[in-house]
């Protein structure tokens, strides 16, 4: 309800070409892309929550990633459960066990609690590498069993693609109701500043644990995805190398806006395809593009669109009867802000 | 209302406030006023619950909460605003204030995520709220602004709507018309009177001395983190110790 109409549209066109993608194609080598960008995409975005709207950078993602990917693929190699349960399972471990790193490190602010997180993030990468006797360690753990519900077994790359659209779909849904709503601006109003909406009764600690344990969740989510979708998996994945990728992700399609999480991966990692040849060589590139993002688009592409939109007078008829109206006209200033964004 | 005790706060060896006895009466206008670096926004943190103080003790309505935090004071009904305002500069006015009401509410994750009625009744409330307060400070036509591209008065004005959005009991404002000219001080001097009017205590730190000596009913005056006097204005404005130590340089203090 609060989508300026162009972009509800946008969205919903979306929805439907990635709906409609695999009736159009069966080339391997795009449903594999999107997947990916799909599963990368939820796990940027949980990051999105606590850096970008809460205000507390955290580097640990990868981490929660690689949790919740090995309690799936553990789950479902060494104790034959189901899909569905082990999904389950990696996801609320994961929040579990963010709730108990956000107990510790959120009492640590600012560069403090970057700093603190990225040390996590190495701490839990190297949990998984070393505890050999439990994910094998760089052997790698092979062998996770095609992802099944009920009688449907999802063993074809277009019945992946579906399973983790939607997925995908669900987590930006809720993303969306979370960000656009009183517990959304409760999270911008700390990273705003944390004294004044204390000093507004809001109980920063709590909210802030929210947002890390819903972030780390979401983490949790894409890494369990993913190693339902790669049935491999190997300790490089939770490193910390992949933290500052979601980082670059997100810097990208931009902080603190819904959509930004999505179109940051759907570029990087598409480019970062073009340049596969060049392998370690990329980040040549990639360092300087993140310069000049920070520079002169600090708050990404979604960003800059909304700071677009927002110069250009509004021609929307005032039709809205409802009581959101005035929400509603500050969606763009509101984007700006870095705050949040529906384009 | 808020009292407190033998009240101290150290930073390190510094005293910023020292063994301050002091009293909030009900629906008064109580003034805090000193020189610079005399202790007055550290006070102000120390009530409203921002830092803990070194020793002493704070009562609220009775009730001991010395060592309450600043979102238990806020839910109690003591709001503050701050010196510098804190305001959210890349959003509109309805955004920034449509917080203030949230310590009121209590939907959480799951009530946002699927909307329930309980969320979408909370929401207006809070809407309804911001719109019912921006009325009463006289800025309802600054809803859908963005705050940076309002007035230092007009972000004042906001700020104190913010916290009455918290429906307090007791409203501190800290340095209301710092920076702003003659003309907005008086109009804001009207609103501080219009919400004593309606029923709320004040609390208010000012360098302004013409405004406090109009506003108040009682002033204490702070110096180097001791309370060196308190009284009506009038008492206060023939003290010694007062005018030795701050009114002597009235002029100079009201040319600021």
């Amino acid at each position: 309800m609060r989508f300026v109409p162009g972009s509800k549209w946008v969205v919903a066109a979306l929805f439907f070409v990635a709906l409609a993608i695999p009736l159009l194609t069966d080339n391997s080598y795009y449903l594999n892309m999107l997947i990916m960008v799909f599963i990368w995409s939820i796990a940027v975005s949980g990051m999105n929550i606590i850096a970008g709207y809460a205000g507390q950078l955290s580097l640990a993602h990868a981490g929660f990633f690689g949790i919740g990917a090995y309690t799936l693929g553990l789950l479902m190699v060494k104790a034959q459960m189901s899909f569905l349960v082990s999904l389950a399972v990696s996801v609320v471990l994961t929040g579990m066990v963010g709730a108990v790193v956000g107990m510790i490190s959120l009492r640590l602010k600012g560069h403090y609690f970057a700093i603190f997180s990225l040390c996590m993030g190495v701490i839990l990468s190297l949990v998984i590498e070393k505890w050999e006797s439990l994910t094998e360690g760089v052997r790698g753990l092979l062998g996770i069993p095609v992802p099944k519900i009920g009688s449907v077994e999802f063993s074809t790359l277009t019945s992946q693609y579906y399973l983790i659209l939607f997925f995908f779909v669900l987590a930006m849904f809720v993303n969306r109701q979370i960000i656009h709503s009183l517990v959304g601006r409760t999270f911008i109003s700390i990273r705003n500043s944390e004294e004044l909406a204390e000093s507004l009764g809001i109980h920063a600690m709590k909210s802030k644990m929210l947002a890390f344990v819903y972030s780390t969740v979401l983490a949790g989510l894409a890494g369990a995805l993913y190693a339902g979708y790669l049935r491999f998996l190997g300790p490089e994945i939770a490193s910390i190398e992949h933290a500052f990728e979601m980082l670059l992700y997100l810097l990208v399609g931009g902080i603190g806006t819904l959509w930004g999480p999505v179109v940051g991966t759907a570029l990087v990692m598409t480019l970062m395809q073009w340049l596969q040849s060049w392998q370690d060589y990329r980040m040549i590139i990639f360092g300087p593009i993140l310069v000049l993002i920070v520079m002169f688009l600090p708050h990404g592409i979604m960003g800059a669109f909304a700071q677009l939109k927002k110069n250009q007078p509004s021609v929307l008829p005032d039709t809205t009867d409802d009581k959101n109206r005035g929400i509603e006209r500050g969606v763009n200033d509101r984007r700006l802000a870095g705050g949040e964004s529906d384009a | 209302m808020l009292r407190t005790e033998k009240l101290s706060k150290y930073f390190g060896g510094n005293q910023a406030v020292n063994s301050v006895d002091f009293q909030i009466n009900q629906g008064e206008i109580t003034a805090i006023i000193g020189p610079n670096g005399a202790g007055k926004t550290t006070f102000f943190n120390l009530i409203s619950g921002l830092h803990p103080p070194t020793s002493g003790k704070i009562f609220f309505e009775g009730e001991e909460v010395t060592n309450k935090r600043s979102y238990e004071m806020a839910k109690m009904g003591i709001a503050r605003t701050f010196q510098t305002t804190k305001l959210f500069a890349g959003a509109t006015v309805m955004e920034n204030l449509m917080i203030g009401h949230r310590l009121r509410t209590k939907s959480g994750f799951w009530g946002a995520v699927i909307r329930s009625q309980r969320y979408r009744n909370e929401e207006r409330a809070c809407r309804e709220k911001a719109l019912q307060v921006l009325e009463f400070v006289g800025a309802s036509a600054l809803a859908n602004r963005s705050v940076a591209s309002i007035s230092q008065e007009e972000q004042k004005r906001v700020a104190i709507a913010l916290a009455l959005s918290t429906d307090p009991k007791i409203v501190l404002l800290d340095e209301p018309a710092g920076g702003i000219n003659a003309d907005e001080t008086s109009n804001l001097a009207e609103l501080i009177t219009k919400m004593k009017n309606a029923g709320l205590t004040i609390c208010i730190i000012e360098h302004k001395m013409q405004m406090i000596m109009k506003l108040a009913d009682r002033i204490m005056v702070l110096n180097q983190g001791i309370k060196i006097a308190e009284g009506t204005p009038d008492e206060i404005s023939r003290n010694e110790t007062v005018i030795e130590a701050y009114l002597g340089g009235g002029a100079h203090a009201q040319a600021h």
